[in-house]
C-alpha cells in the first residue's frame, strides 16, 4: 500500500443503496441496474425526493435495496401506480422497475398508456429475455428459437409469434419524450447506460414527459449458463436483435448536457 | 392402468389431456406454473391448442373464444390471477358457456406469497365475477382426485352449461402421490348444437352476454338460477369419515380436509368420538348433509386455510342449532395435525356457546397466542 | 403403520430427488405415500428440503411438525430441525460438513460422513445416496435392492452410467447401522 500513500476511497456503495446483499442469483444484472440507478439518484441528490415502483418479477424486492421511499405494483401495473403517485406529486421523481414479462406481456396496455400521455415518469426496463422470479418461462422478448420452460422446442414465431422490440414501438408514441436502449454487457455499455439513466431523470426533471432506458440483461440461472456465458449469449444473441440506441430524443430531450 | 407417481400439477394436466382437452390457454404463475409448461410440451405434440397468452386477462378471454366454439377448454391459474380473469368469467358465465377453471390457491391478499392457502374461496364459489351466476366447484383433497375431479369438472361444465372450477391449494400441486391415469380418450368428433363454428347448411348462431331489455336479461339470470337448482340436486358430493358414532365433528375441505383426517385419527386413537365431513362440491355446498350432522353432533369444528369462509356456509345451512368452533390458518400456512387435535380437545372439555360469530371468538384466541 | 421422514439440504445436494426415490420405492412395495417439496424463491441459492411420508393406511396431512426421522444434510438443516424430531426417533447427520454435535439425548443419531464417502467414491453428487443408504439400513422399511432398482427406472438416460457409483454410495452409507438396543 506504500504505492498509494494515503487510503483513498474508489468505490463505495451509493448512499441510495442499503447495505444488504441482494437475493439476485450470483452474476445476475439486476445488481448492476440498481446500483446505475442509484449512483445518478445520488450524483443528482434526488434520494430524499424519490419514489419508486417495484414491479412483480425478480425486482419485486427492489424496495429492499433502494434507500428512499417505495411502493409495490401488481404485475405489469406498475405504470399506472406510478401515474398515480406523480400526479398527486407532481415534484417528486417517480420511477418503476419492471422486467420484459411485466412491462411488455402483462402490462403492455399501462405502459403504452403511459406513455401515451406523456405521463412525466422514468421507467427502467430489464429486457433479460425470459421470465425469471417464475422460472424461465417464454417472455414476449424471447428469441425465435431460444428454448425456455414454456418453449421446450425453441420460440416457434409460427404459434408464439415474434419478440417485441419495446424501444422501438413506444418510441412511436408523440407523448414519449426520452426512450433509448442500453446494455449490461461489458463496461463501457454499462457507462453508456448509466449515462441514458441519468438523462431520463433529467427528462422527468424538467417535466418533459415519459422516458424510459430499456436495458439488455441476463439470467445467468434460467438460460441455464455461467455468468460469462450469459454476457457472451446476450452479446452475440440478443444485441443483435435488441440495437442499442436512441430510439426517441424530443427536441426539447436533446437540448439536455450531461 | 397401473399407480405412478406424480405431482399435482403435472397430474391434472395430463388428465384433461386423456379426458379430451382441446385448447389450453395459460400464463405463468407460482405454484400452478408446472401446468402450463407440461402443456407447452404435451398439447403441440398431439397437434392441441396451447398458448401463452399475455396475461391471465388475455387466457380467460381466449378461453372465452375457444369456449364459443364447444371445444373442451382449459386455463389454470393462481389467486392473483385468477383476481384478474373475473371479467372473462362473469361474461362466460352471462354467455352461458361450458370452461374449466383450476385455481391452484396461493396466500393473500394481493401478492401474498406463495404457500399454500384456502384464501379464494369466496371468490371462487360465489362468484368472485360481476352478475348473479353461479360456478361448480370441486375440491380435491389428493392428486388421485385431482385426475377424477378434472374429468368430471368438464363433464359437469358441459351438462349445465357452467363454469367448473377445480379449487386446490400450492401443496396438492407441488406435491407428488401415487395415482392412476385415465386411459386416453378421443376428442370429441361431435359439437353441441350451441357451437358456433360457422353456418354451413343452419342458421346462425349468436354467442354475447348482453341482454339490452332488462326483462330479457331477468328472464336469462332465472334461467341460470333454474339450471344451478338442478346441480344442487343432483350433484352434491362429499366425503364422510368415522361419522357413524361421532359425537364431534369436523367439516374441512381440500388440504385442510387431508389435515384434519390425521386429528380425527389421533383423536379417535385416545378415544374421542369424532369424524369428518369432507365436502367435495364446495358449491354446490353440501348444506343438506351439514344440516343432518349437526343434528347428531355436539359441535361442529370448521377448519380452513383462510380467515373463516366456508364457516359462513355451514353457519347459512345450520341456523343456530348446533355449536360451531372455527380454526383457521390464512396467509399460506398449513395446520399441522397437532394444532386440529389441541381444538378438538379444547371442545370436548369446554363449555360451547350459540353466541356470537366463531370467527371472533378464533381471532380472540390467535391473538392472545401470539 | 406410518413414517414420517424429513429430508434436509442445500439446494443442488440431491435433497429432492433422494426423497422421491423414497417415494418410488414405497409405491412400489405397495405402501400409501406422499412427497411434499418445499418451493419457490426458496430454491434459489437456498435450503431444500422434502417430506416423505410412507404408511399403510391413506395419508392425511402432508406436512408433519414431528418427523421420526430428520436426514440432515448441513448444518442449517440440523438447526431448524433437530428439536422437532420425536422422541426415539433418528437423526442421521451429515458428519462431514454438520460442525456441532447433536444436542438432543432422546433421539438415535447417526453420524456419516457423507461427503468424504462420496468422494472417495468419486463423484460428490454422491452424498445424498450415501444418506439415503443410511437411512435405509437403520428404517428396514424398504431395501436397497428397491431403491437400486427405483435408480435404474427414473435416473435419466444420461445418468444410468452412474448407477454402480450409486450402488456402491447407498452400500457404504448402509453400514451406518446402528447396534439394535
Ligand atoms: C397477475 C399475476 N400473474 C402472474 C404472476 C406471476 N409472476 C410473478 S413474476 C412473473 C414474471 C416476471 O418476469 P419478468 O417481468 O420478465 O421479470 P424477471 O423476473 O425476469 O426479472 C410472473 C409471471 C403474478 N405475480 N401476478
Ligand atoms: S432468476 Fe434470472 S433475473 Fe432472476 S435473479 Fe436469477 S439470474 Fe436474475
Amino acid at each position: 500500500m506504500d504505492m498509494l500513500g494515503e487510503e483513498t476511497i474508489v468505490y463505495e456503495r451509493p448512499a441510495t443503496l442499503t447495505d444488504l446483499s441482494s437475493h439476485y442469483c450470483p452474476g445476475c444484472t439486476h445488481g448492476i441496474a440498481h446500483r446505475l440507478a442509484a449512483e445518478v439518484l445520488d450524483e443528482m441528490n434526488f434520494r430524499e425526493r424519490t419514489i419508486g415502483v417495484a414491479s412483480v418479477g425478480c425486482s419485486v424486492f427492489a424496495y429492499n435495496y433502494f434507500n428512499f421511499d417505495f411502493v409495490q405494483a401488481p404485475h405489469g401495473r406498475a405504470p399506472a401506480m406510478a401515474t398515480g403517485v406523480k400526479r398527486v406529486l407532481p415534484d417528486r421523481i417517480v420511477f418503476t422497475y419492471q422486467g420484459d414479462g411485466d412491462l411488455a406481456s402483462i402490462g403492455m396496455g399501462e405502459i403504452v398508456a403511459a406513455a401515451a400521455r406523456g405521463e412525466n415518469i422514468t421507467v427502467i426496463f430489464i429486457n433479460n429475455a425470459n421470465y425469471g422470479m417464475t422460472g424461465g418461462q417464454m417472455a414476449p422478448t424471447t428469441l425465435p428459437g431460444q428454448v425456455t420452460t414454456s418453449s421446450p422446442t425453441g420460440r416457434d414465431i409460427e404459434v408464439a409469434g415474434f419478440p417485441i422490440r419495446v424501444s422501438e414501438m413506444l418510441s412511436s408514441l408523440d407523448g414519449a419524450a426520452y426512450v433509448v436502449r442500453r446494455s449490461l454487457h461489458d463496461p463501457k455499455n454499462i457507462r453508456l447506460a448509466k449515462k441514458a439513466i441519468r438523462a431520463a431523470f433529467e427528462v422527468q426533471a424538467r417535466g418533459l414527459g415519459f422516458s424510459m432506458v430499456e436495458l439488455l440483461s441476463t439470467c445467468p440461472t434460467n438460460w441455464g449458463m455461467t455468468p460469462v456465458d450469459a454476457i457472451h449469449w446476450l452479446e452475440t444473441k440478443m444485441l443483435p436483435y435488441y440495437p442499442v440506441g436512441d430510439y426517441k430524443v424530443g427536441p426539447a430531450v436533446a437540448e439536455i448536457k450531461i | 392402468m397401473a399407480k405412478e407417481l406424480l405431482k399435482g400439477n403435472v397430474a391434472i394436466a395430463e388428465a384433461a389431456v386423456r379426458y379430451g382437452l382441446e385448447a389450453y390457454f395459460g400464463y405463468p404463475i407460482t405454484p400452478q406454473t408446472e401446468m402450463l409448461e407440461y402443456l407447452s410440451k404435451r398439447m403441440p405434440e398431439l397437434g392441441r391448442v396451447f398458448v401463452q397468452a399475455e396475461s391471465e386477462l388475455g387466457a380467460v378471454n381466449m378461453v372465452y373464444g375457444a369456449a364459443c366454439t364447444g371445444a373442451r377448454v382449459m386455463t389454470s391459474s393462481s389467486s392473483p390471477g385468477i383476481s384478474l380473469m373475473m371479467e372473462g368469467l362473469s361474461y362466460i358465465a352471462g354467455t352461458e358457456l361450458p370452461a374449466v377453471l383450476v385455481d391452484v390457491m396461493r396466500g393473500g391478499p394481493g401478492l401474498g406469497n406463495i404457500a399454500p392457502s384456502q384464501q379464494d374461496y369466496n371468490q371462487i364459489t360465489h362468484g368472485g365475477g360481476h352478475g348473479d351466476y353461479y360456478p361448480i366447484v370441486l375440491a380435491p383433497a389428493s392428486i388421485q382426485e385431482a385426475i377424477d375431479y378434472i374429468g368430471l369438472a368438464f363433464d359437469l361444465s358441459e351438462k349445465y352449461r357452467s363454469l367448473a372450477v377445480l379449487l386446490i391449494d400450492g401443496s396438492l400441486g407441488q406435491m407428488m402421490e401415487p395415482a392412476e391415469l385415465p386411459e386416453m380418450q378421443p376428442v370429441r368428433a361431435a359439437y353441441p348444437h350451441w357451437a358456433a363454428r360457422g353456418a354451413t347448411g343452419r342458421g346462425r348462431i349468436v354467442h354475447t352476454s348482453i341482454y339490452l331489455n332488462p326483462i330479457e336479461q331477468e328472464k336469462t339470470n332465472f334461467r341460470i338460477l333454474s339450471r344451478w337448482r338442478e346441480v344442487q340436486a343432483n350433484e352434491v358430493r362429499f366425503k364422510e369419515y368415522y361419522l357413524d358414532d361421532a359425537e364431534y365433528a369436523i367439516i374441512a375441505f381440500g388440504t385442510a380436509g387431508r389435515v384434519a383426517l390425521s386429528a380425527v385419527r389421533a383423536a379417535r386413537a385416545a378415544g374421542i368420538k369424532v369424524g369428518l365431513l369432507r365436502p367435495i362440491t364446495l358449491a354446490p355446498f353440501p348444506g343438506n348433509a351439514v344440516r343432518e350432522l349437526a343434528k347428531r353432533v355436539q359441535s361442529l369444528l370448521v377448519v380452513e386455510m383462510n380467515n373463516g369462509q366456508m364457516v359462513d356456509d355451514v353457519l347459512a345451512n345450520i341456523h343456530d342449532q348446533t355449536p360451531v368452533e372455527f380454526y383457521g390458518r390464512p396467509g399460506g400456512n398449513v395446520p399441522l395435525a397437532d394444532e386440529i387435535l389441541a381444538e378438538i380437545e379444547r371442545i370436548v372439555k369446554g363449555k360451547l356457546t350459540l353466541n356470537g360469530h366463531p370467527r371472533d371468538r378464533w381471532l380472540d384466541r390467535m391473538l392472545t397466542k401470539s | 403403520m406410518q413414517v414420517d421422514i424429513i429430508i434436509a439440504g442445500f439446494g443442488g445436494q440431491g435433497v429432492l430427488f433422494a426423497g422421491q426415490l423414497l417415494a418410488y420405492a414405497a409405491m412400489d412395495n405397495g405402501y400409501h405415500v406422499t412427497w411434499y417439496p418445499s418451493y419457490g424463491p426458496e430454491m434459489r441459492g437456498g435450503t431444500a428440503n422434502c417430506t416423505v411420508i410412507i404408511a399403510d393406511e391413506e395419508i392425511g396431512a402432508p406436512v408433519v411438525g414431528s418427523p421420526q426421522v430428520l436426514l440432515a444434510m448441513n448444518r442449517p438443516s440440523l438447526d431448524k430441525y433437530e428439536s422437532s424430531v420425536k422422541p426415539d426417533g433418528f437423526l442421521i447427520i451429515n458428519s462431514s460438513i454438520i460442525d456441532r454435535p447433536v444436542v438432543r439425548k432422546d433421539v438415535h443419531v447417526i453420524n456419516v460422513p457423507a461427503n468424504e464417502i462420496a468422494e472417495k467414491i468419486g463423484d460428490k453428487r454422491m452424498t445424498n445416496m450415501v444418506m439415503l443408504g443410511a437411512l435405509l439400513a437403520n428404517l428396514p422399511l424398504l431395501s436397497i435392492e428397491t431403491i437400486v432398482s427405483e435408480l435404474r427406472a427414473h435416473l435419466p438416460e444420461r445418468h444410468q452410467k452412474l448407477i454402480p457409483a450409486n450402488i456402491r454410495a447407498l452400500t457404504e452409507g448402509a453400514r451406518f447401522q446402528l447396534e439394535p438396543v
